[in-house]
């Protein structure tokens, strides 16, 4: 699988397609994303575990706006890359797309129930996680119960803001979360569930299921369980997929003339 | 241009937490927590997570300041460590090692704050010395 991806990049950065790929390398036994430009030695490449694209894609579009780029992007780069693309972030006109499928582990890994790109130039589709038994467990539950449930795990939280850091979709550019007025600095752990239900609810027409909040927590708080749950209300309403069509804008966005919300069926 | 990935450990406390700082054309943007360290694998607090922000900080001390009739002047490194050096001594001379402390800090490496060590016990003779990760 690798050495394919090797011989996509190396072609892109030959033939002049591309002025660099954005990809991951294995540098002193650490992996990291890395910038590959023409004649460097691609050796070093590597593919897991993944990092988030998207963020740094954007930071080398704002300093340098017309390079060819393109980037090996897993299913939630692909997604985070397309909604990004929606919302103004990213100019996907100038980047091509390596689509990297995810193997059966790394799919349970991340308990993901999409691990392909929409267009898979390496690997071979796996089927996702559906449902994960924190999900079957907190649907069992009471509403009360549930509450206790998050009181009890964001009881836990640092407020170190890794999970908005990290997240590809947190765009906003005045982050609310850093307002006194819903948030006092200084104070841990952060107001509940305000803190918490503010990033799940913004994040209900973007949250692209990459899990980086959560593997950012120091804390081991189920992050992507809580928005998994917003998140699927929000598209049995609207029917929208954050990252899936490029030309469909959010419901969110768009006006409710074009009567977004799905009819009741009496 | 260039976008670089540079791992580093973070200043801020002792717990050696890794990340990259990512440097566009030599400019320190951002902080990417690194997910194959096996201290912090791939989490950071508040602090590591900002740790970017004060390296091009226009307030950093960029020379030696000394105070002269009350106001701070900016002097070379040569006349700040002889001035230190001179003083230190007559200062030992006059009233004892125990007038020192020296206080170290969780921002230096390991070898940094043992050199600092060597300086207070076996240059300046007192045990007076401790580090900020204890304040
Ligand atoms: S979240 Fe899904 S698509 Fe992304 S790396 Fe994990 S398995 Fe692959
Ligand atoms: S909320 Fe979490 S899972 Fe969703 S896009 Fe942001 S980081 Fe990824
Ligand atoms: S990453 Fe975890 S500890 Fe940090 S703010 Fe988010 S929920 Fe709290």
């Amino acid at each position: 699988m690798i050495d394919k991806v090797r011989q996509l990049v190396v072609d892109l950065l030959d033939s002049g397609r591309a002025d660099a790929v954005l990809a991951l390398a294995n540098v002193h036994a650490n992996v990291q994303p890395y910038l590959y430009k023409k004649g460097d030695s691609l050796d070093s490449l590597a593919l897991w575990p993944k990092y988030s694209m998207g963020p740094i894609l954007k930071s080398i579009q704002a300093a340098q706006p017309d390079m060819k780029l393109a980037v090996v992007a897993r299913g939630c780069d692909d997604r985070a890359l397309v909604e990004l693309a929606k919302r103004g972030q990213i100019d996907l006109n100038n980047v091509q797309i390596i689509g990297l499928a995810c193997t059966a582990d790394e799919a349970t890994e991340c308990e993901c129930a999409n691990p392909y790109p929409a267009n898979i130039d390496v690997g071979n589709k796996v089927d996702g996680v559906a449902s994960t038994d924190l999900l079957a467990e907190l649907k069992g539950k009471s509403y009360d119960d549930r509450l206790i449930f998050w009181k009890q795990a964001f009881d836990k939280c640092i407020k170190c803001y890794g999970c908005r850091n990290a997240c590809p979709l947190c765009i906003c550019e005045e982050c609310i979360l850093e307002d006194d007025s819903w948030v006092k600095a200084g104070e841990i752990p952060p107001p509940f569930p305000i803190f918490h239900l503010i990033r799940a609810y913004h994040l209900s027409d973007k949250c692209v299921e990459c899990g980086e909040c959560q593997n950012s927590c120091p804390m081991d708080i189920p992050l992507t369980s809580l928005y998994a749950l917003i998140r699927n209300e929000f598209n049995e309403l609207f029917d929208y997929i954050p990252g899936a069509e490029i030309d469909r804008k959010s419901p969110l966005v768009t006006s409710l003339e074009e009567d977004p919300i799905r009819e009741e069926t009496a | 241009m260039n976008c670089d990935f540079v791992l580093t450990t973070c200043p801020y406390c002792g717990c050696g937490c890794n990340f990259y700082l990512q440097v566009i054309d030599g400019k320190a943007v951002g902080v990417v927590p690194c997910k194959t360290h096996p201290v912090s694998k791939g989490t950071l607090c508040i602090k590591g997570w900002n740790a970017h922000q004060f390296v091009h900080d226009e307030k950093r001390l960029t020379k030696p300041l000394i105070k002269k009739s009350g106001r701070f002047e900016e002097v070379s490194w040569d006349e700040a460590l002889d001035y230190t050096a001179k003083r230190m001594l007559e200062i030992k001379e006059k009233t004892g090692p125990d007038s020192f402390g020296f206080l170290s800090s969780a921002k230096c490496t390991n070898e940094e704050n043992y050199l600092l060590m060597k300086l207070s016990r076996g240059v300046m003779g007192t045990n007076n010395v401790d580090h900020c990760a204890r304040l």
